[in-house]
C-alpha cells in the first residue's frame, strides 16, 4: 500500500512536469486528487491494516495528496504567467508611431510680449487701464499738451474722422482719461496697451495700424531717477539680466524733460553687430517727466505731484525679441509665422 | 539739418574732437545725429584738368576727343560723351587707376577705337545728388572757374573734404535749424566759446530811404520788416566754398545773389529774399493779407489762389512774395538784375504754416518761420548778406535799411529752484554744478536764495517754464549720471480687473481648444465692414483714407479672419482654427465718438482631426465649434443661461446657423460660412461665431459656491421620442427640464435617428434623464411619478410619442 501511494505520486508528478495545459492540468488535479481518485481508492483498502498501521498510512497518504496538489499548483502559476507573458508579446505595439495630436493654437506674438510687460508691471502695483480707439482730438492732443497749430502735430500724420475725432496715434490719450478719473488725486499707476493708427504705407516696416504700451506714474516726489530704475528693470525683465539702460535727451510734447531710452544690444551685448547697427544699442523706447500742462490739464496740481511716463511700439520690441524682419507678418496672421509661438518660456 | 564739420569750425574751436566723437556727444546730450556722411567717401584719383583742344571723335557722332593736360608732363587724351564739354574748360578728370564711388576704376579703355586715358567728370559721378547739382552742369560735366589751378585734387576744389552730420532735430530745437544755433550747443556740450561772424561794409553815400518805403499793414503777422537796398550786383556764381556749404546742407547753387540768402538761412536761420529792385515796378513794399481770390506766380512758375488767410508782399498794389514761403516770378533775381532790394523780416508762423499747407509748399524758409525765429537775428542777417553781396557780387549798398517795427522783444525770464531740479531729477546738484551749466549755454543768471533767474536768449524760444531748464541741467548734467531708484510712496496693489481676467481666461481656452490668436486691422473697405456686423449700424468713415481698402472701421471681425484663412488656404494650409478679440465700431454720428464693443469671432476651415495612419480625419463641422463654445460658457457660468435659436443670417447657411442668446437676449450668431462666401474666400467648408465679449464677460454670475457631492444614488431613466423632424431637440430639453422638477438633475440627448424605419417627417431623439435627491435615496414610486410628468409634457407640448 505504501509502495502503491509513492507510485502514484511519482506518476503524477510526472504527469505534471509533461503538462503544459491549463485544463489538462485541471483534468489531473480531478482524477488523482478528486473523490473518487485513486488516492482515496488505496485508502479504501486500511481497513485491512492493524491499528498501529492506519493513521502512518493516513500520515503518508496525505502527503502525497499535498505534494501532488503542490505540483498542480506551482505549474499552474508557472503555465498562467506564460500566458500572460504570451498575451503581452502579442500586444506589442511601435512606440514610436506618432501620437494623437492634441491641436492647441496659441497667444499672437503681440499678445504675448503685451501680457509679459502687463505682468511685470503688475507685479509692481500697476493696474492695466484701457480707452477707445477712436479718440477725440482733446485727449489725443490738446490734452496732452500738442494743441491744435502745434508744430509737433507733423510728426503723427492722423487718420481723421471728423474734425474733432480720429483713430488714436498713441495710447497716451488713456493717460489723460485716466488722470482726469482720479480727479487730481494720486496715486495713478498704470500700464496701457492698446491699437494705435498712423497714416503711414504699409510695408517691412510700416503699418498704418500698430499696438502701442505705454506706462504713466503719477504721485508726489516722483523723480527722474525713479523712471530710470524702473526702465532698468523692465529691460533686465524683457531682453535679459544683463542688460543695461542709456537715456538720451529728447522731445515729446508731453514729457519735460523727455528722453529716448536705449538698451544695451541683446544679441552681441554691446560689441556692436547687425542688430545694433554696429552701436551696441538700441532704441526701446521714449519716455519723461510728465509736463506740468498735462497733469494741470487732468486736474493735478503741478506744485504738488509729479510723473514719469514711457511708451513703446510692441510690434519694435516683438521683432527686436523675436528677430522678426518684416512688421507685416504680425497682420497677415500666417499660421506659419504664429506657430512660432507655441512655446512657453 | 545737414551741418559741415569744416564749417562748423568757423564759429567752435573743434580740435581734437573728431566728427564721429561730436557726433556722439551731440546725440548723447539731446539732439539725435543720425548719420555722418564723409562726401568725397570711396573717391581718389580726381584731378583739375584743362582741355587743350576737342575735336569729334573719327568714328562716333556722340563722342568727343579731348587732348587734356591734367598737371603731368604730357598731356592725355580722352574720349567724353558729355555734349558740354569743351576747348578752355577746366575739368575734373578721374585719371587712369582713380576710382569713383561704387568702387568704379578708371582704367586706359579703347573706345570706337581711339584711346581713352581717364574719365571727364560730371558732378553725379562724383558723388553729389542730383538735385543738388546747379542747373548749367545738371546735364554734363562739370567746369570749375577759370582761374582754378591745374592737377590740384578736384574733390579738395570742390571742398569736398568734409564730413556731414546729419541732425535728427525734434520740433522744439528750432534754433538748431542755423549753423549758429548749432554752434552754440556745440559750444555748451564742449565747454567753448562761439565765435561770431564779422559784419562789416562800406555803404555808398546814398540812402535806402530813397529808393524804398515799407509799411506792414498785417502788423500781427509781420511785427518786423527790414529791406536793404543793394546796387549794381553782378549776377554771376557764388565762390566755390559757399556753393560747397550749401550742397553739403542740402541746398542748390543758383547764382551769388540767391546764394547768399540761402547761406544767410543757414548760418543764422534767417530766412532772406531778394526781389529784383527794378521788376518791382514801384518803390513800395507794402505787407498785408491776401485779398480773397487774388493770385500770384510764384517762384516754381505756379499760378497761386489767394485767400485772406494768407500773408503776401505786394509792391503796393500787387502780390511780389507768399510772405515766408516762397518769392513771386515777377519780381525774380535774373541773369540782368542790377538792383536788388533785401528782405530780412520776423513772419509769425501760423499764416506761414496755413500758406506752406494750402500750396502744398514746404520751402526751406517756411519749416523756420513755422517753427520760429530769433527776433534778435533779423537785422543781422541782413548787415551780413549785405556784406556778403558787396564782397561776392560786386554790390553798392545803399546807407541804412527801411524798417517797419512793431516788434518789442523781451527775453524770457525763467526761475527755478535748485530744490526743484533735484526733486525732479532725483540729483544732488549746488547751485554752482547749475550755475556752470547755464554759464556753457551762454544763459545770463542771477542767483536769489536758492532760487535761479534765469534770461533765456530769444534764440532759445523753446524755453518757457521752469521744467524746461531742468531740462536743460539734465541733459547737460548727463541722464547716464542719474541714479537708478524706485518710486516710494503708498502702496498701490497691482491687479486686472474681472474683466480683463477672464478676457485672458478665454484665450487661453481657445488656444487649447485648438484656435491660434489673430490679430488683424481694424480698418477695411466698406463692402466688408458691415457683412456680419452683429447690429446694423452705419460704419464710421474716415474723412480722408489712404485707400478704398482701408477707409471704414469694422462692425465685424469675421470678414478679417475670413480674409486670414483665405491667406493660409493659399498657402497650403486649408484647415486652420483662428480667433480674435477686438473693438468694432459703431457710428453715433457727427462729432460724437463711436461706440466701441470687443466683440470674440472665430472662424474654423477644413480639417479638424486628423490622425492619418490612425485613419482618423474629421471635417470641422457645426458642433465642433458649438462644442467649443459650450465649453467656454460653462468656465464663464453662463451656460445655463445660453441657448441656441435655429436662425438665418445674411452670408451665412440658411440650416446651420444659430442665433446665440444669453438671459433672452441676443448676443452673438454662429454657424457655417454661405457657400457663395466659402467660394469667394476660397475655403473649404468653414464655421464662423462672433459674439459681443463684453456681453458674455459682464453677465452676471453668482459668486462660486461649493455644491456638496451627492451621498444618495441617482436613478437613471432612458426615454425615446419620436417627433416631427422640424422639432429641435432643444425644445424637447427645455419642455423635460421643466417638467421634470426638482428631483430632475441631468437631461442628456444620446441618440438621434431620422433613418429609414421612421415614418416620413418623423426622427427619434433619446434622453437620458439622471433623478436624484441630495438629502436621500429616491424611491421607485417618487421616480415613476416625476418620469410620468416629463412622459406627459412631451406629449402635449410636443406632440411626441414615446418610441416602443
Ligand atoms: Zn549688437
Amino acid at each position: 500500500m505504501q509502495e502503491r501511494l509513492k507510485e502514484l505520486q511519482t506518476e503524477a508528478l510526472e504527469k505534471i512536469s509533461q503538462t503544459s495545459d491549463l485544463k489538462e492540468l485541471n483534468d489531473i488535479r480531478v482524477s488523482y486528487l478528486g473523490k473518487k481518485g485513486p488516492i482515496t481508492e488505496v485508502l479504501k483498502g486500511m481497513g485491512k491494516l492493524s491499528a498501529e498501521e492506519r493513521p502512518k498510512m493516513g500520515a503518508l497518504a496525505n502527503e502525497v495528496r499535498d505534494a501532488i496538489a503542490a505540483g498542480i499548483e506551482e505549474k499552474q502559476k508557472h503555465l498562467e504567467e506564460a500566458a500572460v507573458h504570451e498575451k503581452l508579446a502579442a500586444e506589442k505595439i511601435d512606440v514610436t508611431l506618432p501620437g494623437r495630436p492634441v491641436k492647441t493654437g496659441n497667444h499672437h506674438p503681440l499678445t504675448r510680449i503685451i501680457e509679459e510687460i502687463e505682468d511685470l508691471f503688475i507685479g509692481m502695483g500697476y493696474t492695466v487701464a484701457e480707452g477707445p480707439e477712436v479718440e477725440k482730438d482733446y485727449y489725443n492732443f490738446e490734452a496732452l499738451n500738442l494743441p491744435k497749430d502745434h508744430p509737433a502735430r507733423d510728426m503723427q500724420d492722423s487718420f481723421y474722422i471728423t474734425e474733432e475725432t480720429l483713430l488714436r496715434t498713441q495710447t497716451s490719450p488713456v493717460q489723460a482719461r485716466t488722470m482726469e478719473k482720479h480727479d487730481g488725486k494720486g496715486p495713478v499707476k498704470i500700464i496701457c496697451p492698446g491699437k494705435v493708427f498712423r497714416r503711414d504705407n504699409d510695408d517691412a516696416t510700416h503699418s498704418h495700424q500698430f499696438m502701442q504700451i505705454e506706462g504713466l506714474v503719477v504721485g508726489e516726489n516722483i523723480r527722474m531717477t525713479d523712471l530710470k530704475g524702473t526702465l532698468e528693470v523692465f529691460a533686465k525683465k524683457l531682453f535679459g539680466e544683463d542688460r543695461e539702460i542709456r537715456m538720451r535727451p529728447s522731445f515729446f510734447p508731453f514729457t519735460e524733460p523727455s528722453v529716448e531710452v536705449d538698451v544695451s544690444c541683446f544679441k552681441c551685448g554691446g560689441k556692436g553687430c547687425n542688430i545694433c547697427k554696429k552701436t551696441g544699442w538700441i532704441e526701446i523706447l521714449g519716455s519723461g517727466m510728465v509736463h506740468p500742462n498735462v497733469l494741470e490739464m487732468s486736474g493735478f496740481d503741478s506744485k504738488k505731484y509729479s510723473g514719469f511716463a514711457f511708451g513703446m511700439g510692441v510690434e519694435r520690441i516683438a521683432m527686436l525679441k523675436y528677430g522678426v524682419e518684416d512688421i507685416r507678418h504680425f497682420y497677415t496672421n500666417d499660421v506659419r509665422f504664429l506657430n512660432n509661438f507655441q512655446v512657453h518660456e | 539739418m545737414y551741418v559741415s564739420y569744416k564749417w562748423l569750425q568757423e564759429y567752435v574751436d573743434l580740435s581734437g574732437v573728431s566728427p564721429e566723437e561730436l557726433a556722439e556727444k551731440i546725440t548723447k546730450s539731446g539732439i539725435e545725429v543720425e548719420g555722418v556722411e564723409t562726401l568725397n567717401e570711396g573717391i581718389s584719383g580726381v584731378v583739375v584738368g584743362y582741355v587743350q583742344e576737342r575735336e569729334q571723335h573719327p568714328n562716333a557722332d556722340k563722342l568727343n576727343k579731348c587732348l587734356v593736360d591734367i598737371g603731368a608732363e604730357e598731356p592725355v587724351q580722352i574720349i567724353c560723351g558729355a555734349a558740354n564739354v569743351d576747348k578752355g574748360q577746366k575739368v575734373a578728370v578721374a585719371t587712369v587707376g582713380a576710382v569713383l564711388p561704387g568702387n568704379f576704376k578708371i582704367k586706359k579703355a579703347k573706345l570706337r577705337g581711339e584711346e581713352s586715358h581717364g574719365m571727364i567728370c560730371s558732378l553725379q559721378e562724383l558723388g553729389f545728388e542730383s538735385k543738388l547739382v546747379a542747373k548749367e552742369f545738371a546735364e554734363g560735366i562739370y567746369n570749375f572757374p577759370q582761374d582754378t589751378e591745374v592737377g590740384l585734387d578736384a574733390l579738395e576744389q570742390l571742398h569736398r573734404d568734409d564730413q556731414v552730420l546729419e541732425l535728427g532735430l525734434t520740433p522744439n530745437r528750432a534754433d538748431c535749424l542755423s549753423m549758429l544755433g548749432v554752434a552754440y550747443e556745440v559750444a555748451a556740450i564742449l565747454g567753448k566759446e562761439v565765435k561770431f561772424p564779422v559784419s562789416e561794409v562800406e555803404t555808398s553815400s546814398e540812402k535806402a530811404a530813397d529808393y524804398i518805403q515799407v509799411t506792414v499793414d498785417a502788423k500781427e503777422d509781420n511785427p518786423l520788416y527790414v529791406a536793404k537796398v543793394i546796387k549794381n550786383v553782378k549776377i554771376g556764381p557764388s565762390p566755390l566754398w559757399m556753393q560747397a556749404r550749401l550742397t553739403a546742407a542740402g541746398i542748390r547753387p543758383h547764382n551769388n545773389v540767391v546764394d547768399i540768402t540761402n547761406y544767410i538761412l543757414l548760418e543764422y536761420g534767417q530766412p532772406l529774399h531778394a526781389f529784383d529792385y527794378d521788376r518791382l515796378d514801384s518803390k513800395e513794399i507794402l505787407v498785408r493779407r491776401a485779398k480773397d481770390g487774388e493770385e500770384i506766380i510764384t517762384l516754381d512758375d505756379a499760378k497761386r489762389k489767394l485767400t485772406t488767410d494768407h500773408l503776401v508782399i505786394t509792391n503796393g498794389e500787387n502780390p511780389i512774395a507768399l510772405a515766408g514761403v516762397m518769392g513771386g516770378a515777377n519780381s525774380e533775381v535774373q541773369a540782368d538784375t542790377t538792383n536788388v532790394l533785401l528782405e530780412s523780416a520776423y513772419f509769425i508762423g501760423g499764416p506761414v504754416r496755413k500758406a506752406s499747407r494750402d500750396h502744398g509748399l514746404r520751402s526751406e524758409a517756411s519749416a523756420r518761420y513755422e517753427k520760429g525765429v530769433d527776433p534778435n537775428r533779423v537785422r543781422a542777417a541782413a548787415e551780413r548778406a549785405a556784406q556778403l553781396l558787396a564782397e561776392y557780387a560786386d554790390g553798392e549798398v545803399l546807407e541804412g535799411s527801411v524798417e517797419a517795427d512793431s516788434l518789442s522783444v523781451e527775453p524770457a525770464v525763467v526761475s527755478v529752484t535748485l530744490e526743484k531740479i533735484n526733486r525732479v531729477l532725483g540729483t544732488d546738484l549746488n547751485m554752482k554744478d547749475v550755475e556752470d551749466i547755464f554759464s556753457r549755454l551762454q544763459f545770463e543768471t542771477a542767483t536769489d536764495n536758492g532760487t535761479i533767474i534765469v534770461t533765456v536768449p530769444t534764440r532759445r524760444g523753446d524755453i518757457t517754464i521752469e521744467e524746461d531748464l531742468i531740462e536743460e541741467v539734465g541733459r547737460l548734467f548727463g541722464y547716464n549720471n542719474l541714479a537708478s531708484t524706485l518710486p516710494i510712496g503708498s502702496a498701490t496693489p497691482g491687479h486686472l480687473t474681472p474683466y480683463q481676467n477672464k478676457r485672458r481666461m478665454v484665450r487661453h481656452y481657445l488656444e487649447g481648444a485648438g484656435l491660434y490668436q489673430a490679430v488683424t486691422y481694424s480698418l477695411t473697405n466698406e463692402s466688408k465692414a458691415a457683412q456680419y456686423a452683429l447690429e446694423k449700424r452705419e460704419p464710421v468713415r474716415l474723412a480722408m483714407p489712404m485707400s478704398e481698402d482701408r477707409s471704414v472701421l469694422r462692425l465685424s471681425i469675421i470678414p478679417q479672419l475670413l480674409e486670414v484663412l483665405k491667406y493660409n488656404t493659399a498657402r497650403q494650409n486649408d484647415s486652420l482654427a483662428v480667433y480674435e478679440t477686438g473693438a468694432v465700431f459703431l457710428a453715433n454720428g457727427s462729432d460724437e465718438l463711436p461706440e466701441e464693443r470687443e466683440h470674440l469671432a472665430g472662424a474654423v476651415t477644413g480639417l479638424w482631426h486628423s490622425h492619418l495612419w490612425q485613419g482618423e480625419k474629421k471635417p470641422v463641422d457645426f458642433f465642433v465649434v458649438k462644442g467649443i463654445l459650450e465649453g467656454l460658457f460653462e468656465k464663464l457660468g453662463i451656460s445655463s443661461a445660453v441657448e441656441f435659436r435655429q436662425s438665418e443670417k445674411e452670408g451665412m447657411h440658411p440650416g446651420r446657423t444659430a442665433e446665440i442668446y444669453l438671459s433672452g437676449t441676443s448676443v452673438g450668431f454662429i454657424g457655417q460660412t454661405h457657400p457663395t462666401v466659402e467660394k469667394e474666400y476660397d475655403l473649404k467648408e468653414t464655421y464662423a461665431f462672433e459674439l459681443s465679449l463684453k456681453a458674455i464677460l459682464e453677465a452676471d454670475v453668482p459668486p462660486l459656491q461649493y455644491v456638496a457631492i451627492p451621498r444618495f444614488p441617482s436613478i437613471t431613466r432612458d426615454i425615446a421620442l419620436v417627433v416631427d423632424k422640424e422639432k429641435a431637440a432643444g425644445e424637447l430639453e427645455s419642455i423635460i427640464k421643466e417638467a421634470g422638477g426638482a428631483l430632475l438633475k441631468e437631461v442628456q440627448v444620446f441618440d438621434l435617428y431620422e433613418g429609414e424605419r421612421m415614418e416620413p417627417g418623423k426622427k427619434s431623439i433619446a434622453f437620458s434623464l439622471k433623478y436624484f435627491d441630495p438629502d436621500r435615496t429616491l424611491t421607485d414610486e417618487e421616480v415613476v411619478k416625476a418620469h410620468d410628468i416629463v412622459l406627459n409634457a412631451v406629449k402635449e407640448k410636443a406632440g411626441a410619442v414615446l418610441r416602443g
